[in-house]
């Protein structure tokens, strides 16, 4: 399975493309690395790969077939540098984990998810532990890419290393393909088996 | 001593606000049959031990009257406050979820309502009704909803673009469970001020249409009913039949939007840990 991003051309509102005529592609088990300085719309191409933009200009195919619009959990999801952002601040942590379904015990006990912490609401745990929330619910039974947009930028060394020990097993376990966007470059190294930067 | 903190004190506040409105609504209607007894040998009584609000030219006892007319205006707000608010919650998401041609077309009937003179569009819509409780509820009811349908399609619009609820949709939840989940209990403190601000307003103008003979029938002790009466004997010196249910009336508006108020501050993510 592959997802493309095809001649990609983006702008916010009437200002400057961000991106301009970007392709991307990504297999299955692939681990694809991305990086680029602040500002080159790093965040936006996984925005526009995942659906929550629509490119001026291009396309984002899975199987060459257009993904959007799509009905239903979409098989691209996207874990946020910000993990509070996606979590509605009103709702206990378990809710939100399982509004598509059971969550997986064994999902949660590898992310070393706590049974109290389902109880919950957002604002009452560390971004790290939000984190781990966020990516249990993004690896639901129906997602092929994950794209995970500077995950652990935010996070402790320990915390950062469970978090990629657990993705890279989760990924090779699922054949799941991989777009990590980050500024680190020995974690690029590390987890990834390509690496492509946008340029100016 | 140990300082009351303030919301603790909003509580407080709350609870006898709450119980005092529900007090006098509930006494109204207790008190409705002795509103409406006359007694020709006891009539323009002022103030008096007997008779605290005094007595009319048909010997009504004024007190009666008074508790009568202002449970009939509570109910009277709590149901078009109610309906208001509920028209204004459906219009306000209905013009921010579409978008588009529903979005201009609520607008602009927002735009059109709040053009227009309001105790004027009560009255028409009463008189279209024709009159009595129903022309009022009517009237005060689909007249009040257009702040607070501007209120909740401004906060749906910003709650539209929140990332957790476009998570949730490429999450594959339903929409009714976006909007269930995530949307309206988002709009619950804006709902909930907006109802009780509602009220007093409601009330005022059930008062004023009423009083100004388009409201309801002149046999039900409401205040607009009993006030409209009452001018005709000021000038003969009895001031008791108009200052004692105009100063409840005032009373209850006051009470309700220091309530509307304090539920705010409550709910409000900026002041609720004042």
């Amino acid at each position: 399975m592959t997802l493309e991003g095809k001649d990609i051309t983006f702008a916010y509102g009437k200002g400057a493309p961000v991106l301009d005529r970007v392709n991307i592609s990504l297999s299955s088990g692939e681990r694809v690395g991305l990086w680029a300085p602040s500002g080159r719309g790093k965040t936006t191409l996984c925005r526009l790969l995942a659906g929550y933009e629509r490119p001026r200009k291009g396309q984002v195919l899975l199987e060459g077939r257009p993904l959007f619009p799509h009905e239903g959990p979409c098989p691209v999801q996207m874990v946020w540098q910000h993990p509070e952002t996606v979590l509605d601040p009103l709702l206990p942590l378990g809710r939100s984990l399982e509004e598509t379904g059971p969550a997986d015990p064994g999902l949660l006990e590898q992310l070393h998810i706590r049974k109290e912490w389902l109880r919950r609401f957002p604002g009452e745990l560390s971004g790290g532990e939000l984190q781990r929330f966020c990516l249990a619910r993004a690896l639901q039974p129906a997602t092929r890419f994950l794209l995970c947009d500077e995950i652990t930028a935010m996070l402790d060394l320990v915390t950062q290393a469970q978090i990629w020990d657990f993705l890279l097993r989760e990924a090779e376990r699922r054949s799941l393909g991989l777009l990590v966007v980050s500024h680190s470059q020995p974690l690029l190294d590390r987890v990834c088996t390509r690496k492509i930067s946008l340029k100016e | 001593m140990k300082r009351v903190n303030r919301r603790f004190s909003t509580l407080l506040f709350l609870g006898i606000a709450a119980a005092l409105l529900g007090a006098v609504t509930l006494a109204g209607i207790c008190l409705k049959d002795a509103a409406l007894v006359t007694d020709f040998s006891r009539k323009d009584l002022p103030p008096c031990q007997g008779f605290l609000f005094g007595t009319d030219w048909m010997g009504r006892d004024m007190f009666a009257r008074t508790l009568a007319g202002l449970s009939l205006s509570i109910r009277v707000g709590l149901l078009t406050a109610g309906i208001s608010a509920c028209v204004a919650l459906v219009l306000g998401v209905l013009s921010a979820a579409f978008g588009g041609w529903v979005d201009a077309l609520i607008s602009w009937w927002i735009d059109l309502v709040m053009g227009t003179p309001h105790i004027l569009l009560v009255i028409l819509l009463s008189i279209a009704c024709g009159k009595g409780f129903t022309g009022v509820v009517v009237g005060v009811a689909l007249s009040h909803w257009t702040s607070l349908a501007r209120v909740i399609r401004g906060e749906v619009l910003q709650l539209k673009t929140a990332p957790y609820l476009l998570a949730a949709e490429k999450l594959g939840v339903s929409r009714w469970n976006r909007v269930k989940l995530h949307l309206l209990p988002h709009l619950l403190p804006q709902f909930l001020t907006g109802l009780i601000l509602l009220f007093p307003h409601a009330i005022l103008h059930e008062a004023s249409v009423t009083f100004l003979g388009f409201g309801l029938s002149s046999e039900q002790p409401a205040v607009g009913v009993i006030l409209s009466e009452s001018m005709r004997y000021l000038t003969t010196g009895k001031w008791w039949l108009a200052l004692f249910p105009g100063a409840a009336l005032v009373l209850v508006v006051v009470l309700f939007a220091l309530l509307g108020e304090r539920v705010r501050l409550l709910l409000d993510p900026g002041s609720v840990h004042e």
